[in-house]
């Protein structure tokens, strides 16, 4: 085990250190320039030069990349070229929101989508599954933003009640994290849906069959354990995918999550923020794995971590 | 020459011309309450030498105070932290002496040595001020840019109270640069102490003191009591809520929730917000220091041939464009918009005329036309606004392909020169100060024609460079007219060369809560953006 967990470890430094490297040269791909968008528009040449040299960067982009990855070794992120204020800082500041919106979310995925996947499954072909797959497919493929827009519309503008958008108490959560919720359960319900019909083909299942068990019984006992597997791998990669911020849905639920600092961050080309949130995101994609890795053997004891 | 400015005669004149004047008695303004603002965006920072965007410009005006500041609702100036001034003959020598008893948020009066720190601050390379080229006229300036001087030896502090500001050439615009952002007092021992996040922690002399800021959330002002000025602010409290999309805020904004649409009303439910009756006397429409034009690159041909760029400007049918934002602006045609002194009321333009277009093309040699670029930010009503002028190129024989990308990259293409065409909408032009000087150098003049610089129509005059010189000579202030006048023919002259195709001036529309009060001048104020915090009220306050 702990073997295992020292070369997921060193695999994990290797991955990370591939991402700031990949995002570094994409943000200096594009076409425009940070040290303009400080300056401002009534800066000289000269003004102009002052500011790129006191960033560093004027420097060769192998030397930048090198200096970067040497104070992110001491734990520093830098600072924000628009706002001065140090990227840590400003993560930190969003980690609470983001993390509440990302347990809310993944609470309504599996809230929808495991029943959902479980009930089509055992209702394969009828209308009852056809149903709750076009509800399915309806909720993956409708934007974000209309869900989000109408959800508060009804819920919170016409009914009231929620409040309107903001962060504070759990009512504040309800909304942002269903509108989550309802697009991820949307592919758990499939994805349970899959999985579990591939589970009651199975020998072990017929032969619970044939002593006897209730079909509910037998779902419940054989079939869950192990159709959920794939599905925790999702929730894995979920965590990152959150951690990395819900963009539309925290703009339109005024979330103070991640997201949003990542997007306006990307407006104003501060390299310094988008580069600390693009780790901070491997960071959980990486954790968010590991912990769905770890989590398996303990529900399937077939399945060894080596 | 020599003109004393007594502020004590300004305040009085003020008080009794100030819009806060209420016509009836139940308007009179009370003091208390509070309001809250929605914004979108973060705000980036409110240290003044550094804050440089619409949303926390007028934010550091109620935190901070300058030596000149101008009369709430207008563009005309007043002394603000100084008493009185005045100008040499020679326009080259700027005298201040500072009100007394002015102290800031921490409780220590302010000096003059705290204005001459403050402004080298702003210029000090270290400090990466996106306001450093205001003080270019200031004696000493390219030595401290340069990084060579520690300080700018144009500014000497006789005593606590007087200030002598020794410039290098005689400038009219200085008073404006005296109430710019960049120039505002700032506590040195506070600034010396949080190094990089006095943005943060910012500490003024201003009507109203940071109260708290939660990162991504809110920013709550609170009155200053020690306030210098009295009766103002009226609010006890402002919050700003951050991160309120604009269509929710606006739901809100109905619900008696928040008071101030920062971002305004969103373009989508404009019209729908204009006609419903339950708004009435909610929104104030009011004209803004803007323009937005569209720039022909005069290296490029054929935009190197005047009678092009002519009949660009013939081609554009402004009244649609205009149409197309819901007559959010109004049809321009010159780089000033009305609201700006200097503006010629009697200019007729170039009217819509795609024949007279088609004529002059052919005289320039390119009567079947031609294809170039038009860029364009990537932003609504950008993208509806390029292709409506792309069709209207396209009558003339024109063919524009539009390339809409991200604001950075259309400035950066911008100041390379490789932008053929540039719709200026979402990056220009807002003025810094109510000053015609502030539409003409870094946009038209030679100075921004660089590599980098926002002139993206490369347009480089040297007659007029000379002439602009001579206008933002005359300082005297007898000559104000006169030197409005020079500005006015400098305007005019461009116009002939025609590097712009100026298409609307942009119109505010500010929408408010009931419960907040004020003249509608406050709400559509020209510096501040989007209400002058400092005088607008709450109907129930207590």
């Amino acid at each position: 085990m702990l073997r295992y967990l020292t070369r997921r470890f060193a695999a994990s430094v290797l991955i990370l250190l591939g991402v700031t490297a990949v995002t570094f040269c994409l943000s200096f791909l594009i076409p425009a320039d940070p040290v303009r968008m400080i300056a401002g528009r009534s800066a000289s040449a000269q003004t102009v030069e002052s500011i790129r040299h006191q960033l560093g960067l004027d420097q060769p982009l192998p030397v930048q990349y090198v200096r970067y990855v040497g104070r992110l070794a001491q734990g520093d992120l830098g600072r924000s070229y628009v706002q001065k204020t140090e990227v840590a800082t400003l993560i930190w500041s969003r980690l609470p929101a983001t993390l509440l919106l990302m347990a809310g979310a993944i609470f309504f995925e599996l809230l929808i989508g495991l029943p959902a996947g479980v009930y089509a499954a055992m209702r394969r072909g009828r209308t009852a599954d056809r149903g709750i797959m076009m509800l399915s497919f309806a909720g993956v493929s409708t934007p974000q933003f209309v869900v989000g827009l109408l959800l508060l519309y009804v819920f919170a503008y016409l009914l009231g009640w929620f409040p309107l958008s903001g962060y504070g108490t759990v009512w504040h959560l309800v909304l942002p994290a269903l509108t989550l919720g309802i697009a991820g359960g949307g592919w758990y319900s499939r994805m349970m849906r899959s999985s579990m019909i591939e589970v009651l083909r199975q020998d072990y299942i017929r032969t619970a069959r044939a002593k006897g068990l209730s079909e509910r019984g037998m779902v419940m006992v054989h079939g869950l354990r192990n159709a959920i597997l794939p599905v925790i791998a999702m929730i894995g990669l979920d965590i990152g995918i959150f951690m990395s911020g819900a963009v539309v849905v925290e703009s339109v639920f005024g979330w103070p999550g991640i997201g949003q600092l990542a997007w306006q961050a990307i407006q104003r080309i501060d390299i310094p923020i988008i580069m600390g949130v693009t780790l901070v995101a491997a960071i959980a994609i990486v954790i968010g794995n590991l912990l769905a890795d770890l989590v398996t053997p303990l529900i399937d004891p077939r399945i060894r971590l080596r | 020459m020599r003109s004393a400015f007594l502020a004590a005669a300004a305040a009085t004149a003020l008080l009794a011309s100030a819009p806060t004047t209420p016509l009836f008695a139940q308007d009179m303004p009370k003091p208390g309450g509070e309001m809250i603002v929605t914004y979108k965006d973060d705000v980036s920072t409110l240290d003044p030498a550094i804050g440089y965007d619409w949303q926390n410009w007028s934010m550091i005006k109620s935190l901070f105070d300058g030596l000149m500041d101008y009369k709430p609702g207008t563009t005309e100036l007043m002394p603000d932290l100084a008493e009185s001034y005045e100008i040499s003959e020679d326009g080259k020598t700027f005298s201040f002496t500072l009100r007394d008893g002015v102290t800031f948020h921490n409780g220590r009066e302010l000096t003059a040595a705290d204005i001459k720190y403050s402004i080298e601050r702003a210029v000090n390379p270290e400090t990466q001020s996106p306001g450093q080229g205001f003080f270019a006229s200031i004696e000493g300036f390219d030595a401290m840019a340069s990084g060579e001087a520690q300080e700018l030896s144009g500014i000497t502090t006789s005593d606590d109270r007087t200030i002598v500001f020794q410039l290098s050439r005689p400038d009219a615009t200085f008073l404006h640069v005296m109430a710019i952002n960049f120039s505002f007092a700032v506590p040195k021992e506070v600034v010396e102490e949080q190094g990089a996040d006095f943005g943060r922690n910012p500490v003024g002399t201003g009507a109203y003191k940071l109260a708290e800021w939660t990162l991504g959330q809110r920013v709550v002002f609170e009155k200053n009591p020690d306030y210098y000025r009295d009766g103002v602010p009226y609010l006890d409290r402002i919050t700003f809520e951050i991160g309120q999309e604009p269509n929710v805020a606006l739901l809100r904004l109905q619900r008696g929730e928040v008071d101030i649409l920062g971002d305004g009303i969103p373009p989508a439910q404009f019209v729908q917000v204009m006609s419903d009756p339950a708004n009435e006397g909610l929104i104030v429409e009011g004209g803004q220091l803007h323009t937005g034009y569209v720039t022909m690159n005069v290296g490029t041909p054929p935009f190197d041939n005047p009678k092009v760029r002519q009949a660009v400007n013939m081609a554009i049918n402004k009244d649609r464009v205009v149409r197309i934002i819901n007559n959010r602006a109004v049809p321009a045609n010159q780089p000033l918009p009305p609201a700006m002194p200097g503006y010629a009321e009697d200019y007729a333009g170039y009217a819509h005329d795609p024949d007279k277009a088609k004529q002059l093309l052919a005289d320039a040699g390119v009567g079947d036309g031609f294809a170039t670029e038009l860029y364009v930010m990537n932003v609504d009503p950008n993208p509806r606004i390029a292709q409506a002028i792309q069709q209207d190129l396209a009558a003339i024989g024109i063919n524009a392909e539009i390339k809409s990308l991200a604001q950075a990259s259309v400035i950066a293409a911008g100041g390379e020169g490789q932008a053929p065409m540039i719709w200026s909408g979402g990056m220009a032009w807002i003025a810094d100060f109510p000053d015609p000087s502030n539409f003409y150098g870094p946009i038209l003049g030679c100075g921004g024609a660089v590599e980098g610089g926002w002139n993206w129509a490369k347009y480089c005059n040297e007659e007029l460079d000379a002439k602009a010189a001579e206008a933002d000579a005359m300082v005297d202030p007898a000559k104000a007219e006169e030197r409005l006048a020079l500005w006015r023919s400098i305007f005019l002259k461009i116009m002939e060369d025609a590097p712009w195709a100026p298409v609307f001036n942009e119109q505010r529309f500010t929408m408010h809560s009931a419960r907040i009060g004020g003249e509608d001048a406050l709400f559509v104020d020209p510096v501040h953006i989007p209400v002058h915090y400092d005088y607008v009220y709450a109907t129930d306050a207590e």
